[in-house]
């Protein structure tokens, strides 16, 4: 099976991977930004993870001490950023902001030495044989442990979002930290509890770059996948699945965009399928901001999805085959389409407009 | 349900003991809250902590509760000490609360939110099962599944008892339960608390409304700053009598002299705008006129469109041009600065954020809403003098209590700050002034004043519209009378021969919660 020279097996299980530093981080600030708190910090905490990570892997020669090694530097650098927002009740935005750019520095000082040395290697949790089943074999079986990791935690932090005592605290203490005090809730310290969690899960994903995307050290390895993750979160409206759809919508662009530039153009079936999946999206969009008094969505919605078999039509009609996009528009569709998507997903004035946890980014002190 | 006759005092008396309350003291910086509180409250009692604002009722109850710590004196709870370090400890032992700003999370539902008041929850479908069996039992019907933020402010109450009630307690705190209700509702809520009554439960009602107090508590404990002024038996004292223990001096009833009606000067026709508050009230086709002269009180049970209606009014929310006329000039596409330039001045209800800048001065607060009308700037430039001499103007005309005109509005009691911005509004000469909850967390003399100024106002030739949930001090000064239902604006009507029953039917009666009570009845 192939569509002008891109094959979507590997496509699909590309993009899981790829997807996988982003998850993990978006994940950990999805429990932080549920309990009520903006850490903006999360690219300086990947960076500093995949650096924390790397450095233990390449010490130790063992990749999942590398992972470990990564959490905890994450972990870490959150701590500052807990102790100043908490503690010292700083403000958040500044604080988030800054720890980024002390992340950037200080993991470029710590990597020196490092450049040009190849990481222990993270081999498939599943043995061969199972990775060799064609189509299914490469999805399912033939990922390290990190990807079902991080799958296992999307499923984790859901469950423990929706349906745990924990969940339900932190949910609490995010929605109003001034009635969470009032039923004695430490609003303070479960928070504080949150922002390490994220922590560790940012360096997770970030040492996840640098032992087995990259897998070397580079300066800022992570490159704005942290500013990525913040959107995602965002974007996904705080709830852990569809941080995982945005994740491997993001991913999945970025793995096509890759074999697209390889193949030297969008062949027409692939451009129809991803403008069918938009177009999708976007009629559910509209669909769902119809109301009662406003019931002309509808139409819209018909017509928006009418669109993409369209364009296919008359392309086929027509002859063509591949459309040439220049590089620089590739490199940009995986950002461009995925805000265009989680912009679409979350802009519905139901529950989802209201998914904001309502103490978001605000400090707590009894007194006030 | 036992067929018990309600206790007589002879009986009270011989109760055992629950909790005793010893020379219990708790200063903050700069004011003592409680000074030397004693008092004693006996199993199945409704004891009332009557008093003021400010007079420390508030910190006791926190200080039973957990929430705060007293500096000295101490309390026994059936005889053994008791000294809660936190909330927690507090429900174990058997004391609940029900708070006066409610400690709910809007975006949670009814379940999660009961579940988050308890010590060890049921998993939730079995705490389902129970919230509906013990509500039904009290007449307060209540859908677990439902979503806080979509409750009226009755509904929420609900949860809140439930919540405490759950845990069985021995001791349920009640902080000023009644002001978001309606008569009808008030009344329920009554025969619940007579109920848990009869069943033992001893209950600590904090209010200030002098009949309710009358009708449902066995023994008041009276404070005033901080003190305990008296004890009584609130059936055999007069309100008149208890208001005077707990203010401390006699009161007087403000002096209406009603002018001839003016013309029309703000007419709202068929305003319908969507609610810009998460989980707030559409306005939906609300009509009016005030005349000057005329002052229109509208009620309503908070969340039913109260904060949306101050919006539209004051140029927050734009409409039509035609939708509002501010002395037959269409004005309803004006903003805030246009709408008071055109004579409209508004007081929002939230001090703290909306009706002040917190942080910043009173000069600078006084600045912000009477530029246009005072004439506080000069092309572009701030008068500073003239702004000052106007936030000195209202702090002697208001008997504002502050060091300065130059302290941060935040550091103002509840109270002054109120009056600081009653004044404000109520200096400018304008000629339609609207205001909600004028007296909010005010106490008595305060408010009589802000409600005396009004009246002044009003004599004076001005339009006003009052916004409040307090009824009595509606039909103290409203001539005019109308109620805001979800949303909709009943026909105003004259307050003259207006009873609190069919005020009651206005409001809605009270929101499904009938049905419960003929079953018992």
């Amino acid at each position: 099976m192939d569509f002008g020279g891109i094959n979507p097996v590997i496509l699909i299980a590309g993009l899981m991977a790829t997807a996988v530093p982003i998850l993990l981080a978006a994940l950990g600030e999805t429990v932080v930004e549920r309990s009520g708190v903006l850490n903006l910090g999360v690219e300086g905490m990947m960076v500093i993870g995949a650096l924390g990570g790397f450095v233990t892997a390449v010490h130790t020669g063992s990749p999942a001490l590398g992972f470990l090694g990564g959490a905890v530097a994450g972990a870490l650098l959150s701590l500052i950023f807990a102790a100043l927002t908490q503690v010292f009740l700083a403000n958040q935005v500044a604080t988030g902001l800054a720890l980024t750019l002390f992340g950037l520095g200080v993991s470029s000082l710590g990597g020196q030495g490092y450049n040009g040395i190849k990481p222990p290697h993270t081999p498939g949790l599943l043995p061969e044989a199972l990775a060799g089943i064609p189509v299914a074999g490469p999805i399912l079986f033939g990922h390290d442990w990190v990807v079902y990791f991080s799958i296992a935690m999307t499923a984790l932090v859901w469950w423990v979002l929706k349906a745990t005592r924990i969940g339900l605290i932190i949910r609490a203490v995010g929605e109003s930290h001034d009635s969470a005090h009032a039923l004695g809730y430490k609003v303070n310290r479960i928070r504080l509890l949150c922002i390490l969690f994220g922590g560790a899960m940012a360096g997770i994903g970030g040492a996840y770059v640098s032992l087995a995307r990259v897998p070397q050290w580079v300066d800022g390895i992570t490159a704005g996948a942290g500013w990525i993750a913040l959107a995602i979160v965002v974007f996904a409206s705080w709830r852990p699945w569809r941080v995982l759809a945005g994740a491997y919508f993001f991913g999945g662009i970025g793995a096509l965009q890759l074999n697209v530039q390889v193949s030297g153009g969008i062949p027409l079936g692939i451009l129809g399928l991803i403008a069918l999946v938009c177009g999708a999206i976007l009629a559910v969009g509209l669909l769902r901001r119809s109301t009662p008094e406003r019931p002309q969505m509808h139409p819209a919605a018909v017509a928006v999805l009418a669109v993409p078999p369209l364009v296919w039509v008359v392309g086929l009609a027509m002859g063509v085959t591949q459309i040439k996009v220049p590089v620089e528009y590739l490199s940009m569709a995986p950002f461009v389409l995925t805000i265009v998507v989680l912009v679409i997903m979350s802009s519905g004035r139901g529950k989802a407009a209201t998914g904001a946890p309502a103490s978001l980014g605000q400090n707590f002190h009894a007194s006030r | 349900m036992t067929g018990t006759q309600p206790a007589d005092s002879a009986e009270t008396t011989a109760r055992p003991e629950l909790l005793r309350v010893e020379g219990i003291t708790k200063a903050y910086p700069g004011v003592v809250a409680n000074s030397d509180v004693s008092f004693t409250i006996r199993e199945g009692e409704v004891h009332a902590l009557l008093g003021e604002n400010g007079a420390g009722k508030s910190t006791m109850v926190k200080m039973i509760f957990g929430l705060v710590r007293p500096d000295s004196g101490r309390m026994t709870l059936r005889g053994k000490p008791y000294a809660p370090a936190k909330p927690a400890e507090a429900r174990r032992l058997g004391v609940g609360m029900v708070f006066q700003h409610f400690s709910l999370f809007e975006a949670l539902n009814v379940a999660e939110n009961v579940a988050l008041g308890m010590e060890n929850p049921p998993p939730m479908r079995e705490l389902a099962a129970r919230i509906r069996a013990v509500s039904e039992e009290y007449g307060l019907p209540l859908d677990p599944a439902r979503m806080v933020g979509d409750l009226s402010a009755g509904e929420r109450q609900r949860v809140e008892i439930i919540r405490c009630l759950l845990q069985d307690p021995k001791l349920l705190i009640m902080d000023e339960p009644t002001s978001v209700l309606t008569p009808q509702e008030v009344e329920i809520l009554f025969k619940t608390l007579r109920q848990l009554s009869r069943e033992g439960t001893a209950i600590l009602y904090i209010s200030h409304k002098l009949e309710e107090i009358r009708s449902l508590c066995d023994t008041a404990t009276i404070l005033r700053r901080g003190r305990v002024v008296a004890t009584c038996t609130p059936r055999d004292r007069t309100a008149r009598e208890m208001a005077e223990l707990m203010v401390g001096s006699s009161l007087q009833p403000p002096e209406r002299s009603r002018g001839e009606k003016g013309p029309v000067a703000l007419g709202v026709s068929d305003l319908s705008v969507a609610s810009p508050i998460p989980f707030g009230t559409s306005l939906k086709a609300v009509s009016f006129t005030v005349a000057r002269g005329e002052v229109l009180g509208i009620a309503g049970v908070a969340g039913n469109g109260q904060d949306e209606l101050l919006l539209a009014l004051s140029g927050e929310l734009k409409s039509d041009a035609d939708r509002v006329r501010i002395d037959s000039h269409a004005a309803g596409h004006l903003g805030p600065s246009e709408r008071r330039k055109a004579g409209l001045v508004a007081a929002p209800e939230d001090r703290y954020g909306h009706a002040a800048a917190p942080d910043m001065s009173l000069v600078e607060n006084a600045l912000l809403s009477g530029a246009v009308r005072k004439g506080l700037t000069r092309a572009g430039f701030i008068d500073w003098a003239a702004t000052k001499a106007f936030a000195e103007e209202i702090i002697t005309a208001y008997d504002v209590r502050t060091p300065g005109p130059d302290v941060a509005a935040r550091a103002l009691s509840g109270g002054n700050l109120q009056k600081f911005l009653m004044g404000r509004e109520l200096m400018q000469g304008a000629s339609v002034i609207v205001i909600n909850q004028p007296t909010w967390g005010v106490d008595a003399a305060a408010a009589a004043a802000i409600r005396q100024s009004i009246l002044d106002r009003a004599a004076e030739g001005a339009a006003v519209v009052v916004i409040s949930q307090d009824l009595d001090e509606l039909l103290e000064v409203a001539d005019s009378f109308a109620v805001l239902n979800e949303g909709r604006l009943t026909r105003p009507r004259s307050t003259d021969g207006l009873t609190m029953e069919e005020i009651g039917l206005m409001m809605g009666g009270a929101h499904g919660m009938e049905v419960a009570h003929h079953a018992e009845a």
